[in-house]
């Protein structure tokens, strides 16, 4: 589904975050990219998603060359980004709104999209009530919740059907309980949809629910993949399993270790 | 003002006005200050002949005025708000042009313009200008690029973005903007009134009232300018609540 061949990208300043990078996510899995703040896991996304262009090598989704935004590619960030004077049932909408106003331009919109009002309305509902949040799709954003807020957001990507479905950081603002709670939902609709995701999270927990692969990336320059199998996937009910405490461990491991390498070759005068 | 006016205020509002003025009028007891009891019926009648002519020239001139700055404030406004770099260039220029006061340009108009409708309307198309120009950059520089970000991973391109993003983001932001200046509007446009020209409530009140010693009829002129100010503002106030609902949510 994603390859990334060679992939190189730097910061203005100059430091590589990325140098020949490779990678390969296969369709109908669920992957979490964790790192420590800075590591790239962001840029990655926005590369795969089409809003950062990399220095060198190619990014392939679903087999074409990524140049910009791709149609079929859903994505949530951080911020919710509702439009704040528009209701959450418009807001929901949006894409749609967006999808006619090009027409099926295969730039805009997916070539093969078809326009039938009535299944738009069908999945608009769906959506809202699948994510509990259909009793509030006549008030705006600022009258909801965090927690509300990032569903209607998530509704709004879901109402597109894409084959691929991108999220930075999805529920780091949120409340404990209600984050868990949104990642409950997002592992029981990948087991119904088998729908590809790349989630970027800071948190080790997250990262071990969300992704049946973990990609962990380092502070330094990534030219290596590191990739952990991780069977605990989607293992909400046993987050207190000595099981799952020792994946968060091994993890914790890995990325603390990281630092110190990096911090070494800091003191050494090598590459940051 | 974001809390609802109703009917019932409204009038209550007016009718303790008139209720002061009549008190005010009975207190001083001078020709300057007549009774409202007066006023009303003087203005009533003079709106449907004289008096109207000269309400319906101002109306029009501040109309017009509202219209021209809008054009030009309003892209400009959205392009700088979206444009970091260029606002950093020109941003300080407008922070200085922005407080003065642009009645004070209205001889070098006149002179550039000659003394003619236009030139009136330019002037107060400039103080309007500053206000939009100011709050809709604000505003579009308020977009989060987070929200530019996922609104385009939607698929917008840049029309989509105009279309579903700037547009109904500046739109409130116009308004707002008006609302505010409508008042400055009608207040130099009694200055730019009192020469040369023969319709329009300034001159009516200054001119053909003042000068003369009518002053019940003055009174009408005032109030009729009145009327124009609080016309305009409520006008805007309901577009206002019916564009921008989010912005009134009880």
């Amino acid at each position: 589904m994603i390859s990334l061949e060679d992939l190189s990208f730097s910061h203005g300043d100059g430091g590589d975050i990325f140098k020949n990078f490779n990678l390969t996510i296969e369709p109908g899995e669920s992957w979490t990219v964790i790192g420590p703040s800075g590591c790239g896991k962001t840029t990655l996304l926005f590369l795969v998603a089409g809003l950062k262009k990399p220095l060198g090598g190619i990014v392939r989704v679903g087999g074409e060359k990524i140049q910009r935004p791709r149609p079929s590619t859903g994505l949530v960030l951080q911020d919710h980004g509702l439009l704040p004077w528009a209701t959450i049932y418009e807001n929901t909408r949006l894409g749609l709104k967006i999808r006619h106003y090009y027409g099926a331009d295969g730039k805009h919109s997916p070539v093969d999209v078809e326009f039938d009002r009535e299944k738009e309305e069908d999945r608009v509902h769906h959506w809202l009530s699948w994510l509990g949040i259909d009793h509030l799709k006549d008030m705006y954003p600022s009258q909801l919740s965090r927690g509300q807020r990032q569903r209607a957001a998530i509704a709004r990507t879901l109402v597109l059907e894409p084959d691929l479905l991108l999220m930075d950081e999805p529920f780091s603002a949120l409340d404990a309980p209600i984050r868990e709670e949104l990642q409950k939902v997002m592992n029981s609709f990948h087991k119904q949809s088998r729908l590809t995701s790349l989630t970027v999270t800071h948190d080790i927990e997250e990262a071990v629910v969300l992704g049946e692969k973990i990609l962990v990336l380092s502070e330094s320059c990534n030219s290596q993949a590191q990739v952990i199998d991780n069977h605990l996937f989607a293992a909400m009910d046993e987050r207190n399993s000595p099981e799952f405490r020792k994946k968060c461990a091994q993890l914790h491991e890995i990325l603390s270790g990281q630092r110190q390498i990096s911090r070494g070759a800091l003191q050494k005068g090598g590459r940051g | 003002m974001k809390n609802k006016a109703t009917f019932l205020s409204t009038l209550t509002g007016v009718l303790m006005l008139f209720a002061i003025w009549e008190i005010l009028s009975l207190i001083v007891d001078r020709p300057i200050l007549p009774s409202p009891v007066a006023v009303v019926p003087l203005f009533l009648h003079g709106m449907w002949g004289e008096l109207g002519l000269h309400f319906l020239a101002s109306s029009a001139r501040v109309l017009a005025a509202v219209i021209l700055a809008t054009i030009f404030a309003a892209p400009l406004g959205l392009l700088l708000g979206q444009m970091p770099k260029i606002d950093r260039v020109v941003g300080p220029l407008i922070a200085i042009i922005y407080p003065i006061p642009k009645i004070i340009f209205l001889p070098v108009i006149y002179v550039l313009m000659g003394i003619s409708d236009f030139s009136k309307i330019t002037l107060i198309a400039i103080i309007i200008f500053f206000q939009i120009l100011v709050v809709v950059r604000d505003e579009a520089s308020g977009l989060r690029k987070e929200l530019i970000q996922s609104v385009k991973s939607l698929g917008a391109g840049r029309r989509a973005l105009f279309r579903y993003v700037y547009l109904p983001a500046s739109l409130p932001a116009v308004l707002t903007a008006l609302r505010i200046s409508v008042g400055t509007a009608v207040a130099v446009l009694f200055i730019a009134e009192q020469s040369l020209t023969s319709y329009g409530l300034g001159y009516y009140i200054v001119i053909e009232t003042y000068q003369v010693l009518l002053y019940e009829e003055m009174y009408a002129g005032i109030m009729g300018m009145g009327l124009l100010g609080v016309l305009l503002y409520f006008g805007i106030y309901s577009i206002e609540r019916k564009v921008s609902k989010h912005l009134f949510i009880q």
